[in-house]
């Protein structure tokens, strides 16, 4: 019973790691697929591996594969958006169908906020 | 048998991996398929310790995602174009 519960999660975590390679394959641009590989690969090998732990079901390999789980969906998440940031600020281009992009939005706010003569003509207009 | 196929299929999606890392029109897209190659090497060691049912195989998969989680944190300061020390 265990080992069939543990093999449909793991094959839910295949499927999801199959649809998270073909994203990498097919998307447009560099964002396009950083997004769809990260979200659908994290969550499939975190389903692969709390798959594995209900199929052997031996004390230490149920500890090791929680562990590896936990570790797995703490540093991917992180690793895609340093990467994402990475590849923002070294100036890859959107895809042209893309709509928004709020990190740009954002960063141009700070530099007017930051501007020491943006700051001067505003305060000569309020006083 | 089930365990096989799945094998299979995990190291398909590291071949796509692979196309994307040697196609990749940008050097962030090869990063992004490197990560993901990574995390998608730790599910295979999973159903690997399966296979055997050894524990051995989720310790390799555990030192494999650390190790793969700083090389992607290094090539994302990389990509920033900074060196990195700043």
């Amino acid at each position: 019973m265990n080992e069939l519960i543990g093999k449909i999660l793991i094959g839910v975590g295949v499927a999801f790691d199959f649809f998270g390679a073909l994203g990498l394959v097919r998307l447009p641009d560099v964002y396009n697929r950083l997004q769809a590989a990260t979200k659908c690969v994290t969550i499939g090998t975190c389903f692969l591996l709390v798959g594995a732990g209900v199929a052997v079901g031996t004390a230490g390999l149920v500890v090791t594969s929680l562990v590896c789980a936990v570790f797995v969906l703490i540093t991917s998440p992180v690793g895609a958006h340093a990467l994402a940031r990475g590849s923002h600020r070294g100036g890859v281009e959107l895809w042209e169908g893309s709509v928004v992009d709020k990190y740009e939005e954002d960063v141009d706010r700070v530099e007017h906020e930051h501007d020491p003569e943006e700051i001067a003509y505003g305060s000569e207009e309020s006083s | 048998m089930a365990i096989s196929v799945f094998i299979v299929i995990i190291v398909g999606c590291a071949f796509l991996c692979l196309y994307r890392l040697n196609k990749g029109p940008t050097a962030p897209d090869r990063a992004v398929a490197l990560d993901i190659l990574g995390t998608l090497l730790v599910g295979f060691c999973a159903l690997y310790a399966v296979k055997t049912q050894r524990e051995l195989y989720l310790t390799m998969g555990i030192a494999w995602a650390l190790l793969s989680f700083a090389v992607t944190i290094a090539l994302a300061k990389y990509l920033e174009g900074k060196a990195f020390d700043e």
